[in-house]
């Protein structure tokens, strides 16, 4: 179907199947257990819908210690494991092969507890980021990294992406907003890292957990830090009639030292798509669209929106129009965090994630035109303008095969643009299985190597998620012995 | 006195470490030096300094991004970024007067102990500003992490875990930080007399606020009045109307007191500082969830006198104890975070106790195998800084 090569299934696991499954029944019981094949397609892929795979079996665990039970025995089986939590990643991550067991986080899915006193929520890994936040709500807390995504995928999905949000400009994302978690290693040994207290004794393992892509570990539990929410947050739409000025605004916002809560950016299909489906008030005349959004009490807001519309002005807005109301704001948001979705249901896309130097914005916009426009193909820009975190969704039909492997080679010129003028391949989706092979672009050989070696370090027999991230050429040899 | 060798260069240095690790001979890795004595002594016949090499080598203040070889001193990328009204938002300690040290502190070192200021509790750690790192691993090949971007996680964030190595998984030798505005104003709130438990509430309370309070410390006083202190920044109007805010919630009682911008400053240098320990008498680090601070001021009762200093609303606890006690008193301490969760570094202690006595948090053991197998990975000879961190590593 496409280019992304698959590694070959382990035929000796796949002639075991039985054997592995009867002895996960006897770890998770029947109900703990998806065995049958529609069952199992239900797991076959993520968001990246293009690529599919019915695993082995697939196991739901309820409890840390069932999570290490399951590890110990597929580790001593030699089987592979892909971790999950929603299923909502971008870039493959989630994907399955056919000789690996997908672990599935779905049932440990509580609220362990809350400590306002200390700003800290302790949650079971399946809880869905948005539950977070309506678990502390009521007191006027929230947790602040929040992806589009945030009514579906886990914060043990979050973690292993290192996931970011609209609000990340002012709040960073998920590594900067986790104090602690549980983690299982593949071998079966449950470890804690990091708690309540900030910053670590000794290396920065967590640190290096968060956005490690389920392969370093199973986590099952985490502690994260919960926050004061401001008294009000008022967005500001701003409309120009070039991606230059537009980008040249972001630019100067950054500039100005006033620091926005989110500084969102779409251009002229992305607004037109996104007002059909939200209702919310967007200007379709208008080449580029900003969502600024300021936060604080009256008079704060009041004076940040002074001081944003002052130097916005020398940008030329053609619109300028603060949100007057709860509702004005909640359905400017809802456009924006419903833009995939949205997208989604007049094409199939393939959603970048590059990041680049703000500066270099208007710049890059055009050449990203460009390359699409090279290979007969459209695009439409959502993007975290304030990071220079863009999300260029490449359109496509998936029905046509062909079509498929231009937008991934636009999707690759795409990133490589990216590298060039000094950003990454990804800022907030993950490297997956969809940018694996670019890793080159980004990384020498001994870069390369050095993240491998910690891989191995973590998980010698690499049976944790394993066919990711990493160019499948230059591995190192698996350590037959730990497998 | 060991030989200091200062290479000019990212490849000279990897050339003098990859020379090192084909005799497995042990390098002592220093900025200049002026913390080498946080952390266990390094018995090395090399003493590698990144002092060399320094400058800024990328500034672009309108996207908020600078980076600098790893020897640029701090004071010069502070007042770079001063000229153009921007800062490092974790406001980095100057540990000088506090080590006794003269010399100037960089950047290189600044990231590897990963060293933040109040504003922790707030704009994060300073490994949370540091995007990307250049740096020499164990082997002597060049290896780079992260980037110069705000956002990025392409591959492992293997600039967390150099942030905090202190030079024993790779030697830095260019650090990239993102950087934030410097803000028009300050103002601090200071609370005179107030017991341990009470400052812990009101700091609490500060920082459970919508206010957007950047500093919450309290000390004990010693001989003086207690005094616990919240400090606002952002625009006037804005810190005026927030102080005046925060004022009103806390319902406080005894004395209050408004430090100025010139004051503010002042008084959060000094905390930044740890100044109201200098001296040389064993001082100990300890890192818990706020509301132990009181649990642990209790538990360290039997080493008296212990002068105690609490920054981060509690959470960051200095602890300056006698100079007869034994082992800096590890047993008292260790125990005490122990119970409450969290973790203790013996900062400033004589080099015979930091030989003795284990300096960094003893580990579990599975979460030391982990850091043994990171080591490896780094550093497979195990020459940079051996000894530094855990006694055997
Ligand atoms: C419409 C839409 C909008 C989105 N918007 C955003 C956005 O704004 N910002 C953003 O950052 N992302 C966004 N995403 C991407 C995606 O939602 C995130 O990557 C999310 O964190 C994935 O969470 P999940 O629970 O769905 O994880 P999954 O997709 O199930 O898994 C993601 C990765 O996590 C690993 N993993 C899962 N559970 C565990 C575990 N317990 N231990 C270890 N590893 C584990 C998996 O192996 C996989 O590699 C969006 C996706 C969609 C479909």
């Amino acid at each position: 179907m496409s280019e992304l090569a698959v590694p070959e299934p382990d035929a000796n696991v796949l002639a075991r199947r039985d054997e592995i499954v009867a002895g996960l029944r006897s770890i998770v019981g029947d109900d703990g257990l998806v065995d049958s094949q529609e069952g199992r397609r239900v797991y076959e892929t993520d968001a990246l819908t293009a690529y599919r795979a019915v695993p082995l079996a697939v196991v739901l665990p309820r409890t840390t210690d069932e999570v290490a039970a399951v590890l110990a025995f597929l580790a001593r089986e030699g089987v592979k494991v892909v971790a999950r939590g929603a299923g909502t990643s971008l870039s493959g991550g989630a994907l399955p092969s056919t000789d690996s067991v997908v672990l599935g986080l779905s049932r440990m899915n509580r609220i362990l507890s809350v400590d306002f006193d200390n700003r800290t929520a302790r949650v079971e890994a399946g809880v869905t980021n948005i539950n977070i936040t309506n678990a502390v709500a009521g007191q006027g807390f929230f947790y602040a990294p929040d992806p589009s995504s945030q009514l579906a995928c886990t914060i043990a999905g979050n973690i292993a992406m290192n996931s970011g949000g609209a609000h990340c400009l002012k709040y960073g994302v998920t590594t900067n907003n986790v104090l602690g978690l549980r983690m299982v290693l593949m071998d079966g040994t449950i470890v804690d890292l990091g708690g309540e207290h900030l910053d670590a004794p000794g290396y920065d393992l967590l640190g290096v957990v968060v956005g490690s892509e389920g392969q370093l570990g199973v986590v099952t539990e985490a502690t994260v830090r919960i926050l004061r929410a401001a008294e009000g947050a008022r967005p500001i739409l701003m409309g120009f009639g070039s991606a230059e000025a537009a980008g040249a605004c972001v630019a100067a916002i950054i500039a100005s030292g006033v620091t926005p809560v989110a500084l969102e950016y779409m251009d002229r299909p992305a607004i037109k798509v996104c007002e059909a489906f939200a209702k919310a008030g967007y200007p379709l005349d208008v080449e580029a669209l900003l969502i600024v959004e300021v936060e604080g009490s009256e008079a704060d807001m009041a004076d940040q929106i002074e001081r944003i519309v002052a130097v916005a002005a020398a940008h030329g807005p053609t619109v300028t129009r603060v949100s007057q109301s709860e509702a004005e704001s909640a359905a400017i948001w809802r456009g924006r965090k419903a833009a995939f979705g949205a997208m989604g249901r007049i094409s199939d896309y393939l959603c970048m994630d590059g990041v680049i130097p703000t500066g270099r914005l208007p710049e890059v916009l055009v050449r990203v035109g460009e390359i699409c426009a090279g290979y007969g193909l459209q695009v439409a820009n959502i993007f975290h303008a304030g990071d220079g975190n863009l999300h260029p969704l490449v359109l496509y039909d998936m029905n046509d095969p062909a079509e498929l492997r231009k937008a991934e080679a636009a999707g690759a010129d795409i990133l490589k643009l990216c590298v060039e003028v000094g950003g990454c391949l990804t800022g907030e989706h993950g490297v997956g299985i969809e940018k694996r092979d670019l890793m080159a672009a980004q990384f020498s050989a001994a870069d390369l190597d050095q993240q491998m070696r910690i891989k191995s370090a973590f998980d010698p027999g690499w049976l944790l998620n394993p066919a990711k991230v990493f160019p499948l050429d230059g591995r190192p040899e698996k350590d037959e012995g730990a497998a | 006195m060991s030989e200091v060798i200062a290479p000019a260069d990212a490849a000279e240095l990897a050339d003098v470490v990859r020379a090192h690790a084909a005799r497995t001979a042990p390098v002592a890795v220093i900025g200049s030096g002026t913390r080498a004595s946080w952390g266990r002594p390094v018995d090395a016949g090399q003493v590698l300094s990144t002092r060399a090499m320094a400058g800024i080598t990328l500034y672009e203040p309108a996207e908020q991004v600078v980076a600098a070889a790893a020897g640029t001193p701090v004071a010069a990328l502070d007042a770079e970024l001063a000229a153009h009204n921007q800062r490092l938002a974790f406001e980095p300690p100057d540990l000088c007067g506090f080590f006794g040290t003269d010399g100037e502190p960089t950047v290189g070192g600044l990231a590897a102990g990963n060293l933040s200021g109040p504003r922790r509790i707030g704009a994060g750690a300073a490994r949370d500003s540091l995007i990307g790192v250049e740096a020499v691993n164990g082997a002597g090949e060049p290896v780079k992490a992260g980037g110069r971007v705000m956002k990025n996680v392409t591959g492992y964030d293997l600039v967390k875990l150099l942030a905090g190595s202190f030079g024993t998984l790779a030697v830095l030798t260019g650090v990239t930080f993102k950087v934030a505005p410097r803000p028009e104003t300050e103002r601090t709130l200071v609370v005179r007399g107030q017991s341990l438990d009470a400052a812990i509430a009101t700091m609490g309370a500060a920082l459970a606020s919508p206010h957007a309070v950047t500093g919450a410390a309290y000390d004990p006083g010693g001989s003086a009045t207690a005094t616990t202190a919240l400090r606002l920044e952002g625009f006037e109007g804005s810190v005026n109307r927030r102080i005046a805010a925060l004022k009103d919630d806390l319902d406080l009682t005894g004395e209050v007191d408004e430090l100025d911008a010139e004051r503010s400053a002042d008084l959060w240098r000094s905390i930044r500082d740890v100044s109201a320990l200098a001296g040389s008498s064993p001082v100990w680090r300890l890192s818990v969830k706020p509301t132990a601070a009181a649990e642990i001021a209790t538990a360290l009762g039997p080493i008296a006198p212990v002068r105690l200093l609490f920054d981060w609303g509690g959470g960051l606890i200095w602890a300056m104890v006698p100079d007869d006690i034994a082992h800096a008193g590890a047993p008292t301490v260790r125990a005490a975070v122990a119970a409450a969760g969290g973790h203790a570094t013996l900062v400033r202690a004589p080099e015979s106790v930091r030989r003795s006595a284990d300096v960094f948090q003893p580990l579990p053991e599975p979460v030391m195998r982990l850091t043994r197998a990171v080591k490896r990975a780094f550093d497979p000879q195990g020459i940079l800084n051996p000894g530094r961190m855990y006694r055997d590593m």
